[in-house]
């Protein structure tokens, strides 16, 4: 663990983002396969595709890869931050009014959110999966479209969910354009596309996944 | 103009400080923060007590000496001014202006408003050199430099060291400063020779003096008296990834 903090600053820094990027990248697939379940199938797609996804040895790989991504990010995520609060041992009386994006001094809270998503996430779907949490009465396990409709037609965890997910638009619209400045991608040129890209990549994965709770919340 | 001032008071490094608030009447809308300062002083020394110690030297704006972080931001509300370029007409009268030390645990405090900034010297002797003498003034043109190069190199030499960037950055990262050294010589011929070796030393120089990480809040070059742009940092980055993974250099040359 120790070593983990003599890492250089932007070497800790590159690894969070490079892993960040990633994930990121992920999203989109995971907003893929769950816009599946808009199509009004009775979730025919949506339950083959999660099947692919479960039982695809190439998948099953990858998704130790996955894991192994979230933690190291968030463990980085926390390494860096720990960092930055011992450096300012006594603060400022005045709160800081330098011009800066809103959501970039709030990277560490809107992360720690998303964690408490992740964990909620996991207990509605992956845990039922690995049999460590009971579904719910009538539907069994690799039933996802079932648990996806069993939890969405719950009022309470739509809504749940979809603040969720604005709260990782706002992590994703920061983070996609901070990763580009860390890993040195940056350049006067590019600059602007970089910040529209971010904008508008966090703009339809957070709208793409709120648009499934409200689907089963009025229209399904 | 009539002002109300709270200012941090500290003795020394080891005293526990705390604001005092202080009364300055009839200044003039044209005079500079620091001769409003230089009033206030006035005062106390007239009244038999310590007056307010602040950095200041060249008060033009060129020699990085002055700090102060005014109602909230370095070097007061103006863009690209030091505290000494700015001036009372940029408050009205009846403000409380609150001034505090820049705060970052590499910049102990010495005394009241003054801090000790020489952990940026360190940075610059850990490696924020060209180690042999290039000698003088070269025949134009004998080496070639880009003119876009050029300029960007003469952009990031405009740091005048203040720590602006530290006192601004919600992590007190120096990345700004050191993303400006490691680029006014990687971006010449001179400099670029010694470019990866340096990066890695002032980083390493960096981190140890306890200075956070940039979390890209730009902070920094909002605040930047000089305006110096985080395209530096950037740089300093890309030269960072390139001494890992691809830059030959020495073995005992090597950091983590």
């Amino acid at each position: 663990m120790s070593t983990l903090f003599k890492y250089s600053s932007i070497t800790k820094k590159i690894i969070m983002g490079a892993f960040g990027l990633f994930l990121a990248l992920f999203l989109l697939v995971h907003l893929t396969i769950n816009l599946l379940l808009l199509s009004g199938d009775g979730g025919k797609m949506f339950s083959a595709a999660s099947e692919f996804m479960t039982t695809n040895v190439l998948i099953k790989i990858f998704e130790y890869v996955l894991f192994g991504g979230f933690f190291i990010h968030i463990l980085f995520g926390v390494i860096v931050t720990l960092k930055n609060w011992a450096s300012r041992p006594v603060g400022y009386y005045t709160s800081n009014k330098s011009h800066t994006s809103f959501f970039s001094k709030y990277m560490f809270h809107t992360g720690v959110i998303i964690f408490i998503f992740l964990l909620l996430h996991f207990m509605h779907f992956f845990f039922i999966k690995t049999g460590w949490v009971q579904p719910p009465a009538g539907i069994e396990k690799h039933d996802f479209y079932g648990l996806a409709v069993a939890l969405f037609t719950h009022k309470i965890y739509s809504l749940i969910y979809i603040a969720f997910f604005v709260f990782l638009g706002f992590h994703l619209n920061h983070s996609i354009q901070s990763g580009f400045q860390t890993l040195g991608l940056n350049h006067n040129k590019y600059n602007s596309a970089i910040k529209i890209v971010s904008l508008v990549y966090s703009v339809i994965v957070a709208g793409g996944f709120s648009l499934i709770p409200l689907y089963f919340m009025f229209i399904f | 103009m009539d002002l109300t001032l709270k200012i941090w008071r500290q003795k020394n490094s080891s005293a526990k400080g705390k604001f005092e608030t202080y009364k300055v009447n009839d200044v003039s809308p044209d005079s500079s923060f620091f001769e409003m300062l230089d009033t206030l002083n006035q005062q106390i020394i007239e009244t038999g007590n310590d007056p307010v110690a602040f950095d200041h030297d060249c008060r033009e704006g060129i020699c990085g000496t002055c700090s102060l972080y005014i109602n909230g931001r370095p070097h007061g509300p103006k863009r690209g001014i030091t505290t000494c370029q700015l001036h009372m007409r940029s408050f009205k009268t009846g403000d409380t202006i609150v001034i505090e030390p820049w705060r970052a645990k590499p910049f102990p405090i010495v005394k009241d408003l003054l801090v000790d900034r020489s952990a940026l010297d360190l940075i610059i002797q850990a490696g924020g050199y060209v180690s042999v003498n290039t000698g003088g003034i070269p025949d134009a043109n004998s080496i070639p430099v880009q003119k876009q190069k050029a300029d960007l190199a003469m952009d990031a030499a405009s740091c005048i060291g203040c720590g602006a960037c530290v006192a601004a950055c919600a992590n007190a990262s120096a990345m700004l400063f050191v993303g400006a050294k490691v680029s006014q010589l990687a971006l010449l011929p001179q400099g670029k020779v010694e470019a990866a070796d340096r990066v890695e030393k002032m980083v390493a120089m960096m981190d140890m003096l306890g200075f956070g990480n940039c979390s890209n809040t730009y902070a920094c070059e909002a605040e930047c008296p000089k305006e110096v742009k985080v395209t530096n940092i950037a740089r300093m980055n890309r030269w960072f990834i390139r001494s890992k993974v691809g830059a030959e250099k020495p073995e005992a040359a090597t950091y983590d």
